[in-house]
């Protein structure tokens, strides 16, 4: 079991230090990707699913950020130990990714061409050199793979010439080109309209498939999660609450910030919205001690003021970080 | 049935964005609004839906006096607000109030809450307390009293919209017009700013029109839908008809790509329709009807004849050819 894992984040902590004081903004984050799956990460603006994914990257700016604990293993290497001549080789054949804005991501002053060779360039697999014909054809097929129109003129167009949606199939090509074992893709259909993220989330699910890529597709929206993923961590403030397979998570969703997460997104099937949850995400100069949610759940108890709850399995499969939940464990 | 509050007849809002030629310069306009009629009763929520570049805040901000229409008229409670020589009436504007998509932007960092909420009372000269009333409006939101000598940037995104929101109220408008208020935030949030409009509404017995692209949120807000695509509606009806029974291959195809929570919410969108292509530029709007090039069920009509607003049932018109 421990060997199928690609990529294994464990008890991870990264503080910012800020003009005033240190954000304590990830604490302890267990985090694992197994091989050929496509595992979703939910949770609101500001709890720290992007700087976890900037971490295992390496692209976290240092300072202000400080990694104060924990490793990030992909296949088995530690992250964070990597020479940058290591990383280097991890960030270009091992994984890529996929950013929210793609008209941010992508330089206006090169073409397409430019940028897609450049990612087929260093993500060659071992070290084959190719020619530059070999790299043209390679882009050429990646674009074909994004369904892309008219891919050899594409190569020659600037991304501005390139509508939202075409960009975003670029940055995807980008990902995909070099066979590459991860894909992290951060809210790859949010800047773009409903119809057209339909589209971008068929075409990575598509791809992931067929390259047997695993995939982390990180996003605010529950539904996106619920279209693509095999399995689902929900993160809150710097810690995951709770992770589950997704058909589970949906069905028996068991922490209470799930609950009122789910219960806050409009259904189609009518019938009004519950009322949200109450106050605000906190803040992470002096967040709260214990679990980090408590001051924000109906259902606190003393021990959360005090304790900070660990993930405990409630079925095979799905665990949560929940003291309603960690009697069961201890009867057993 | 309440009468109309508001009513929007053929609407047209074109920009010339540049020119074409040296000698003979011919003006390249955007279409931004073409032809759009609708109403709005008194008491109700009326959405408007569509993906960016549909023109659905361009109509907002035509209605809420922002631009001046290229063309139609707007009406509010049978009269029109345009008086003699095109220019706006300046008696209703009170009566028309807007809240924006992002109140980090709509608020001004340099005043405070007080001066935020105050500016429409002092601008319509309010007659009593004007520290009272800011504070009753900030209650009216749900905001605590100390809130109002914060500053913007010292709230919360939820919290900056209840002002914008509490701004909007303060001359008692009876119409207001809420721009995707809730795209910015996050679902939590989003679901309290959601029931604080209701609850207001029924409170003041507002309407509003709604203007959104989450057709998720539309279902449990609006009481009638309209759907916009390149300047134009393409579909109308109430609500609950809206979502049983969608006519427009658009809709429907917007309908089956919403992502969705459960499985009860799956069984009700359309089938799998794969949306085809992307809207496309607003200065070449496609000849006949404008869906026509991402239409899976067009036909050779579609692309020469431009389509009319046709009732298919009741309450329900839609512009498209195949659906009559």
């Amino acid at each position: 079991m421990e060997n199928d894992r690609l990529l294994d984040i464990r008890d991870l902590h990264v503080v910012f230090d800020v003009f005033g004081g240190t954000l304590k903004v990830l604490d302890g984050v267990d985090f694992t990707v197994r091989s050929g799956e496509k595992v979703g990460l939910v949770g609101e603006t500001g709890c720290g699913k992007t700087t976890t994914m900037k971490a295992v990257l390496r692209v976290l700016p240092m300072p202000p950020a400080r990694v104060t604990g924990g490793e990030i293993l992909f296949k088995g290497r530690d992250i964070l130990q990597m020479t940058s001549r290591e990383l280097g080789q991890v960030r270009g054949e091992g994984m890529a990714m996929i950013f929210q804005d793609p008209t941010a991501a992508l330089n206006p002053v090169f073409t397409i061409g430019k940028q897609l060779e450049a990612a087929v360039k260093y993500s060659a697999s071992g070290d084959k050199r190719l020619s530059g014909k070999e790299i043209r054809q390679r882009a050429v097929e990646a674009l074909k793979e994004v369904a892309l129109p008219d891919p050899e003129r594409l190569l020659k167009n600037y991304p501005f010439q390139l509508s939202g949606g075409m960009r975003q199939r670029v940055c995807i090509a980008m990902a995909v080109a070099g066979d590459r074992e991860l894909i992290i893709a951060d809210e790859p259909g949010t800047s773009l309209d409903v119809s057209i993220q339909d589209q971008i989330l068929r075409l990575l699910r598509r791809l992931a498939e067929e390259i047997n890529t695993s995939v982390i597709l990180i996003t605010h929206t529950l539904g996106v999660v619920r279209e693509i993923a095999d399995r689902v961590y929900v993160m809150y403030a710097g810690n995951m609450v709770e992770m589950a397979p997704t058909k589970e998570l949906f069905s028996r969703p068991l922490h209470p910030y799930t609950v009122g997460l789910m219960a806050a997104v409009p259904k189609l099937t009518g019938g009004g919205i519950a009322d949200g949850i109450p106050g605000r995400i906190p803040d992470y100069l002096n967040p709260p001690v214990g679990c980090r949610f408590h001051p924000r759940c109906e259902r606190a108890m003393p021990v959360c003021r005090t304790d900070k709850p660990r993930f405990v399995k409630v079925s095979e499969d799905h665990e949560v970080a929940c003291f309603l939940y960690s009697q069961e464990e201890e009867g057993t | 049935m309440s009468a109309d509050l508001l009513t929007v007849s053929d609407l047209k809002k074109h920009f010339i964005v540049g020119y074409r030629g040296i000698v003979a310069r011919e003006p390249i306009t955007v279409k931004a609004v073409d032809g759009v009629s609708f109403a709005v009763r008194e008491g109700e929520t009326f959405g408007l839906v569509g993906e960016s570049g549909s023109g659905k805040s361009t109509v907002a901000y035509t209605v809420v006096g922002m631009y001046k229409p290229t063309a139609g008229d707007i009406a509010f409670q049978g009269q029109s607000l345009y008086g003699r020589g095109g220019k706006r009436r300046a008696d209703l504007r009170k009566e028309i109030q807007i809240v924006f998509q992002d109140p980090g932007s709509s608020l001004n960092p340099r005043r405070t809450i007080k001066d935020i909420v105050g500016f429409p009372l002092r601008l319509y000269g309010s007659n009593g307390d004007l520290q009272t009333r800011i504070l009753e409006l900030l209650q009216m939101v749900e905001l605590p009293a100390d809130y109002m000598h914060k500053y913007p940037q010292m709230l919360g995104g939820g919290e900056k919209q209840m002002v914008a929101i509490a701004r909007a109220l303060a001359t008692s408008p009876s119409f207001v017009i809420l721009d995707e208020p809730t795209s910015a935030l996050d679902v939590s949030i989003q679901a309290k700013i959601i029931n604080l409009l209701l609850r207001l509404q029924k409170e003041f017995h507002l309407s509003y029109l709604f203007i959104t692209h989450d057709l998720s949120l539309m279902r449990n807000v609006a009481s009638r839908v309209a759907i916009m695509y390149l300047g134009k509606i393409c579909e109308i009806a109430d609500a609950a008809e809206f979502f049983r029974n969608p006519y427009h291959p658009y809709t429907q195809m917007l309908l089956s790509s919403i992502p969705v929570v459960s499985d009860e919410e799956e069984a009700l969108k359309p089938k799998k329709i794969a949306s085809l292509g992307e809207i496309p530029s607003p200065i070449n709007v496609p000849s006949g009807c404008s869906f026509h090039p991402r239409c899976p069920q067009s036909k050779d009509i579609c692309s020469s004849e431009d389509p009319a607003m046709v009732e298919v049932e009741p309450g329900h018109t839609v512009r498209c050819h195949i659906s009559r």
